[in-house]
């Protein structure tokens, strides 16, 4: 008896979608050996294509502001996370978050706006062109990452709802479900998170819907999250479900619980240290040793004019 | 109760002494293990310093809970364990510090300086870990010999104070959530709790007279107070 293969001819067998680690290994190669990024957005796109039917691949375009350096293992990424709404361990959110529902997920836009609204994640995801943005992450613990993310710029939504001329600050509200999530008060939940409007609307400044290609896991901040690179990572705010414009500065999670410890602006920066850890250093996860600190976490020629004239040290 | 459970025989002593000593050596061999075969997670150095430092402090605690044990379940014979309990606090806390320095610092004699310095929790930390030093250099019956009971115990008194320093250098390195040093917190209070008590009864039965008989083994009931 003949024994029938069920899949269409539309499908692509598993063994023609390139394996992870050989994908990530000639992108890698390709990063390192320079063939220029629109070279690497071709095949990007090329495998993209191969690819497309493991259902959560994104379409995406590369951006001049990704870094070249060497990224991440994607395992690093998606299980080493600060979520502390799914426990306050690095291994739990990636353990936990899986809980989250993630559809259908609503991002309200509002405050000082001519046209609030409230927006479908669906209808967030074709706001504009999909980029990748291959960004540093710098944690204030004193550990760094290299992360493709999957995004756009934050200043295509805040465009879209005309933000009034009395709009000075975003402020940011995660998710918060008591049933899923952790119920000790350990931060003041939700989980808040803020920026000048000047900050938020910087080319830099990406909402993340994915990484490595594809839908963001839940433990990084699923649907959709901040991206702030040249701040340290607790400033990149994770499912979000509330943008607001005000007028002034928000109160901000971190902040609320150690104001001596965390600013509103956390810029990365090796000359202010932290009470519990100096900031002069950082280790790359997959590293072993340490490596200096960037001042902006290596974004100053693109950030620094943003706070021309501000003590670093009082607004740290 | 079993009576070798009461009075084991040298056999069954060094049975228990063996078996606890390689239990004590399970979490540094998971480590040794997880480093070589890269099972430590994304950030390895970050593990292992967590990992010793917990089990620093465990044993602490656990050489804290030999003399309570033993007055509440009269196994006299569980004080010859703490020795090596205690041994073994020290060598984790040894590995502990040596991650700190060579794996995280890696050498770099500033930086360790100025976190000693600048920063409570690593200077209480530091602080416990130097106080440990001369209680492991005189832990061999021959140093109690020649300091004397009188002084040895004085000096290994200073246990109390190490393991307070310990806490605190937890509570002062979390983050936000306390629960974990909260709950070794709840345990060496409990623990130094009940020296208290015991100092306390102590010092009421000395007020009120006490007949002869019992005058008689004051001194062995001292030793199980310590
Ligand atoms: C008796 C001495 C010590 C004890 C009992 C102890 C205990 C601990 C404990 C329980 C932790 C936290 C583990 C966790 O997060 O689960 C820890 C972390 C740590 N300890 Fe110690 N420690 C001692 C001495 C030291 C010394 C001497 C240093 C350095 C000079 C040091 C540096 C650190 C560092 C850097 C961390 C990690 C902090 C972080 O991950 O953010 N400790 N220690």
């Amino acid at each position: 008896m003949l024994i029938r293969s069920t899949s269409g001819p539309a499908d692509v067998r598993p063994a023609e979608i390139t394996p992870r680690p050989l994908f990530e290994e000639r992108r890698r190669f390709l990063l390192r050996s320079g063939l220029g990024i629109a070279a690497g957005a071709a095949l990007w796109q090329g495998l993209g294509g191969t690819a497309r039917a493991a259902s959560e691949r994104l379409a995406t375009i590369a951006s001049p502001l990704s870094t070249t350096e060497a990224m991440t293992e994607r395992k690093a990424v998606t299980s080493y996370n600060n979520f502390y709404e799914f426990g306050t361990d690095k291994g739990d959110p990636a353990q936990n978050a899986g809980r989250m529902l993630t559809r259908p997920w609503t991002v309200a836009v509002e405050g000082l706006a001519g046209k609030p609204r409230r927006f479908d994640i669906d209808e967030l995801l074709k706001l504009a062109p999909l980029e990748e943005r291959i960004y540093r992450l710098r944690c204030v613990e004193g550990w760094s990452m290299v992360i493709p993310w999957v995004g756009f710029p934050l200043a295509a939504l805040l465009k879209a709802v005309e933000p009034l001329g009395s709009a000075k600050y975003v402020e940011f509200l995660s998710h918060y479900d008591p049933e899923i999530m952790l119920r000790r008060p350990v931060l003041q939940w939700p989980y808040a998170e803020g920026l000048r409007l000047d900050e938020a609307l910087h080319p830099l400044t990406i909402l993340a819907v994915g990484l490595y290609g594809e839908v963001l896991p839940n433990q990084n901040g699923a649907p959709i999250r901040l991206v702030v690179p040249w701040k340290y990572g607790f400033k990149s705010i994770k499912s979000i479900t509330t943008i607001r414009l005000t007028e002034r500065q928000p109160a901000t999670s971190w902040r609320r619980a150690a104001p001596h410890e965390y600013g509103f602006y956390a810029n990365v920066n090796p000359e202010v240290s932290h009470p519990r850890w100096s900031q002069a250093t950082e280790r790359r996860i997959g590293e072993i040793r340490k490596r200096p600190t960037l001042m902006f976490n290596g974004y100053a020629e693109q950030v620094a004019s943003l706070y021309q004239g501000m003590d670093l040290r009082t607004y740290y | 109760m079993p009576n070798f459970l009461r009075a084991p025989s040298g056999t069954q002593i060094a049975l228990v002494k063996a078996t606890v000593f390689l239990a004590c050596l399970v979490p540094a061999a998971q480590l040794a293990l997880g480093w070589q075969n890269d099972t430590l997670g994304a950030n390895p150095i970050e593990t292992i310093t967590r990992a010793s430092g917990e089990w620093t402090l465990r044993l602490l605690l656990i050489t804290l809970a030999v003399s309570p044990l033993r007055r509440y379940t009269g196994l006299h014979w569980l004080i010859r364990l703490r020795r090596m309990l205690g041994l073994f606090a020290f060598a984790y806390a040894a590995a502990h510090f040596t991650t700190y320095v060579w794996l995280d610092q890696f050498f770099d004699w500033q930086a360790i300086a100025r976190d000693i310095l600048d920063r409570p929790f690593i200077t209480v930390g530091f602080a416990a870990f130097v106080l440990l030093i001369p209680l492991a250099a005189t832990s061999s019956n021959a140093a109690i010999r020649r300091l004397g009971g009188r002084r040895w115990q004085s000096l290994h008194r200073s246990i109390y104070a190490i393991a307070i320093l310990a806490v605190a250098h937890f509570w002062w390195l979390v983050k936000a959530d306390l629960l974990k040093p909260f709950i070794y917190a709840l345990i060496l209070a409990a623990l130094l709790g009940l020296r208290a008590w015991w100092r306390e009864q102590e010092r009421r039965r000395q007020l009120s007279v006490p007949p002869p008989a019992k005058h008689l083994e004051r001194p062995v009931i001292r030793i199980v107070q310590k």
